[in-house]
Formats: structure tokens, sequence, C-alpha cells
């Protein structure tokens, strides 16, 4: 009876070892090349545009790639929209709509949020139109930029 | 007779649990005047805008779920297990570190300074104190089982798992202070939002626990901590919150591995919903003599919420069902499920377990506590129907109807939205029906454990 209760803690303790070990070797892959980017890195003025996004919590109510709170729209892909862009995005902000506040940002300030957007929307699309939904379940995304992500065949 | 320390624990316990439901009505509060932002857009736009309603409804909805479960355990391990505490200084010095990053947190939400982001919207720089304060927790935690429990059931091993992985996650959610991360969108997003999932996994750990700890106790019967299966199934849990936390993140233009090993482990959950409905028919028979305790009766709440959002978040985890369900209000049925349905259940089972074993008379007899239960699962269910309902015509709206504005599809919504705040406020007159005696009764221990100091 005493070997079963130290085999069970052995058990128990190998178990946690192996799991902690590839979580660590996981993890490494995910930080490293599970997250390559597939647009350009964040310049100093992108990111003082994400700055401005978190400071002034944007993403309570807009969402990036669909994270986000919903009370307003999905901004992955504004800057490019042919019907929408920069100047739609600078007038949202000087004037405010219902349940957006005005927002006194100066020009350089809305240059910075602006390139922000610019960076997160180089790096792919969301909604993905042109994903392929396959029979088995899987979806296989559109990438933009990123030739490498591209010629992998299940992505 | 109870010793010194174990005086000192249990006044800082029912600390934890006073503060735990004070947050718990504060953050349902703050809830249904974000709903209303949903349908009069208007509504104290000025005096508090969504900005600052949301950080402060998703802090003190969660800081109930800390609080709630710290004071659980705290209680458990000193007060029923009869441990010694290792240090009741560490215990003080945790309890008054929360206080007063809670009060700092207020403070940065409302004079909104913040510049967070989602879930941790408060000054970054707090996460410092806040990784202390559960370092503190680990320590006391740690040295007191260690040293008194030989052979530990299974809620030992998931409060410690929680606390060392809690630790963990919320330091990850902030690795975007290292360029490493920041400057690369697609790996920013990617870990903030895997830590995300694996914190919300940590906790679970601690909840989970608790529920086990309340079934042996209920059932008198220590092999429920201590069998096979229980192991099996908290292994399987720990993997999920290690490596299955991608479903958030499916969208995002990762390596398909990262979504290949997420699928592939979420849908070994299949498992526990197999073993569910297996235990259920096998336990349909068995005259349950707890079914007296209102602990128990949130635990069976708990097994049908658990039955319906594991379901959920198995079918999300499938990618062609995730990329549509992506980005739509079925999200938010899936965490307010798990936070409401699975942790907020389960807490109110653990309190009115500890409750019970303060004032014999808070148990089902109550009428008005039973008519309370019902209104709060009941209004949970409509909540979580119409969260649904509206991420299934967001998702339409979508993939499907390119050319409608965005303005009118969030007008389609308004039925849901109507339907989603009405229930929330059935849900809250429930919820302040169940706090309000536990409040009263945890209170009159509060002051009779000082008096007796």
């Amino acid at each position: 009876m005493k070997l079963t209760k130290l085999e069970n803690k052995h058990r128990n303790r190998v178990i946690i070892s192996v799991l902690v070990f590839t979580f660590i070797i996981y993890n490494y892959f995910v930080y490293s090349i599970g997250t390559e980017n597939t647009g350009p890195n964040l310049s100093a003025k992108a990111l003082k545009g994400q700055t401005l996004w978190q400071e002034n919590n944007c993403w309570t109510c807009h969402q990036l790639y669909g994270l986000g709170g919903y009370l307003g729209p999905d901004l992955t892909n504004i800057t490019s929209n042919p019907l929408k862009g920069e100047n739609y995005i600078k007038g949202f902000i000087n004037s405010g709509v219902k349940s957006m506040p005005k927002y006194n940002f100066s020009e350089t300030e809305k240059e910075e949020l602006i390139a922000f957007l610019k960076a997160v929307d180089q790096t792919g699309y969301f909604p993905s139109y042109n994903a392929d939904l396959q029979p088995n379940g899987w979806v296989q995304l559109d990438y933009k930029n990123n030739d490498s992500l591209k010629k992998l065949p299940n992505n | 007779m109870q010793t010194k320390e174990q005086i000192t624990l249990n006044k800082f316990s029912l600390q934890f649990i006073l503060f735990a439901l004070v947050a718990l009505i504060i953050g349902n509060l703050f809830g249904i005047l974000a709903g209303f932002q949903y349908i009069i857009p208007d509504f104290l736009k000025d005096l508090l805008p969504f900005t600052k309603i949301r950080p402060f409804h998703d802090s003190t909805v969660i800081s109930w779920i800390i609080l709630a479960a710290t004071g659980s355990i705290y209680y458990a391990i000193s007060n029923l297990e009869g441990l010694t505490i290792y240090s009741t200084k560490l215990t003080k010095l945790h309890f008054y570190l929360f206080l007063i990053i809670g009060v700092i947190i207020y403070i940065s939400i409302g004079s909104g300074y913040m510049g967070g982001r989602e879930y941790v919207a408060f000054i970054p720089i707090l996460i410092v104190p806040i990784l202390l304060g559960w370092a503190l927790f680990g320590v006391n935690y740690f040295k007191t089982v260690l040293k008194q429990v030989k052979n530990w059931p299974v809620y030992y091993w998931m409060w410690g798992t929680g606390i060392v992985f809690m630790i963990f996650h919320l330091a990850e959610a902030h690795f975007w202070f290292s360029p490493y991360f920041r400057e690369n969108f697609v790996r920013d997003l990617t870990v903030q939002w895997k830590s995300y999932g694996s914190f919300v996994g940590s906790w679970n750990q601690l909840v989970y626990g608790l529920s086990i700890y309340i079934m042996a106790k209920i059932k008198n019967d220590d092999n429920v901590g201590r069998g096979k299966l229980a192991f099996f199934f908290y292994f399987l849990g720990l993997s999920n919150l290690m490596f299955g936390w991608a479903h958030h993140t499916y969208i995002i233009p990762m390596q398909a591995w990262i979504r290949y090993a997420a699928y592939g482990i979420s849908m070994t959950e299949w498992i526990i919903l197999g073993y569910m409905i297996y235990d259920w028919r096998k336990s349909l028979s068995i005259e349950k003599k707890e079914s007296n305790s209102l602990a128990y009766k949130f635990l069976i709440a708990t097994d049908f919420w658990v039955f319906i959002n594991l379901l959920l978040a198995l079918l999300i985890s499938i990618p062609i069902i995730n990329f549509f369900s992506h980005g739509t209000h079925i999200t938010v049925a899936h965490s307010m499920g798990t936070t409401i349905g699975i942790n907020t259940m389960i807490l109110f089972a653990s309190l009115f377990y500890i409750a019970s074993r303060i004032d014999n008379t808070i148990d089902i007899k109550q009428t008005k506590l039973i008519k309370a239960f019902y209104l709060f699962n009941g209004s949970l269910a409509v909540f979580f129907g119409a969260l649904i309902a509206a991420g299934l015509k967001r998702s339409e709206w979508m993939y499907f109807s390119k050319n409608v504005p965005f303005g009118e599809m969030k007008i389609s919504l308004a039925n849901n939205y109507f339907v989603f705040l009405s229930s929330g406020i059935v849900m809250f007159i429930g919820i302040l029906l169940l706090s309000i005696p536990l409040f009263k009764t945890f209170l009159k221990s509060y002051i009779k454990t000082v008096m007796s100091t």
C-alpha cells in the first residue's frame, strides 16, 4: 500500500515535470518562429499610435482581428478600405458619434494613430473573406505579404 | 479551540470574502450600466463613458472571482482543515496589498489615467505589486501545505498550480513592455490573448479545486479528491491551460502548427463532456442525502453550466466554426457563460458551504434563497441565449451581408440587446438576494472574530 502511494506521488511529479518541460519548449517556439511578423515591424510613430490606442481605451469598443469590444466596428483593415481610409478616420476622431466620445487629438497624434492602424492592416485580413474553408473543418487563411507563410500547405 | 494564528487567519479570510461580495455587486452594477449604453448610446456618456465603464466592470468582476477564491482557500486550509498557516503576517500583507491595489485601480480608471489593455486596463506598472501579492499568497500556501499535508489530494495540487500559473500568465500579459514583443504586432497580439486564455485557466484551477473540495466535504468522502480519475481530469485541465488557449487567436496570421496544437488539445475536452453525461446518467437513480444543502444545489447547477459551456467551447475550437463565431457575441457568451455559469456558481457553492458552517439556518429551507437561486439561473439562461442569438446575427452580417453598414446591423440587434439587458437586470436582483444574506452572515462572524481577539 505504501509503495502504491509512493508510486502515485512519483507518477504525479513525473507527469507535471513532463508537462512543464513541454510547456517551456512550446512557449519558446510560440514566442519566436510561431509568431513571425506578417507585416513590417511597428515604427516609432506606430508605437506612439499604439500607446494612444491603449491610453484612450479604444479596445473597449473596437476590435483588431475580432478581439476587443463590440460596441464599435472592427478596425483591422480600415486604412486599406477604399470607402474609408485616413480622412474618414480623422473625421470620426474629430467629431465622435452617438456612443463614441469626441477626442482632442493633435494632428501629430492622429497621424500616429493612423500609422499604428496601417501597420496592423499590413499584417493580414479580418474578416478573411478569401480563406479556404475545407470539408474536414480546417480553415486555410488568406495571408498578406508573407511568401514563406503562403507556401506552407496548411496555412 | 482555535489558536491565535487560526483566529487571525479567519479574520483575514472573512475580509477577503466580504470584499469579494461587495465586488460582485458593484461589478454587476457596472455591467448593467454598460448594457444601457448598448441601447441608449448617450446614456451617462459624459459622466461615465463606455471607455471607463467597461474597465470598471471587468476589473471588479475579476476581483470578485480572485478574492472569493482566495478567501475560501485561506478559510478551508486553516478553519476547515485545521492547518497552521505558515505566516499570518504574509496573509495580512497579501490582503492590504490587494486592497491598496484595488483603490489605485479605481482611481486610475475613474481619472482616465490608464494605459493598459483589455482586462488589465489599469496603469501597467501596477502589475508589479499585483505579482508580489500573488507571490506572497504562493509562499504562504506552499510553506503551509508542504509541511503539514502528505499525499496531497487533487485540490491541493490545483490550488498550487493555479497560484503558480497565475503569476506566470499575469506577467506574460505584460510581455509587451519588451520591444521584442511589442514591435511585432502578430506576436504581441497572439501572446496577449494566449495569456488571457491561460490566466482564466489558472483561476479556474483555484475555483475548480474548490468545487472538488466541497464535493468531498459534502459527501464526507476523501476519495473524491484522491482517485485516479480526479487526477486524470486535473492533468487534462492543466494540459488545456498550457496548450489549449489558441481558439481566441485562430484568425491571427500566426503559424498553423499553433492552431493544430490548440485544436488537438481542445478536442480532448470531449472526454470530460462524455464523462459528465455518463456520470449524470449513472447518478440519476441515486437518492442524495446532500440535496438539502444550498452548496450542493449550486454544484448541481454548475454541472449544467459546465456542460453547456464546454459544448460551446468545443464547438468554437473547431476552426470552421471558429471562423464564423470569432469577433461576434458568441465569444462574449463563452466568457460570460464560464465566469458566471461556472466560476460564480462554484464560488456561491463555496461561500454557502462556509456560511452553513457558521450559521446552520442558511440552508435550502429558506425559500427566498431558493427563489433567488432559480431567478439567477433562469435569467442567466436568457442572457446567454440573447448573446448567442446576437452573435449569429453579427456573423451573418460579417460574412453574408457585406453592403449593410455597421450602424444598421447594430440597430437590427436592438431586440437582442434589450433581452440581454433585461435578463442582466433580473440576474443582478438574483445575485443581490443571494449575496446580502451571505454578506450579513460573514459580517456577523467577522465582528465576532474581531471581538474575540
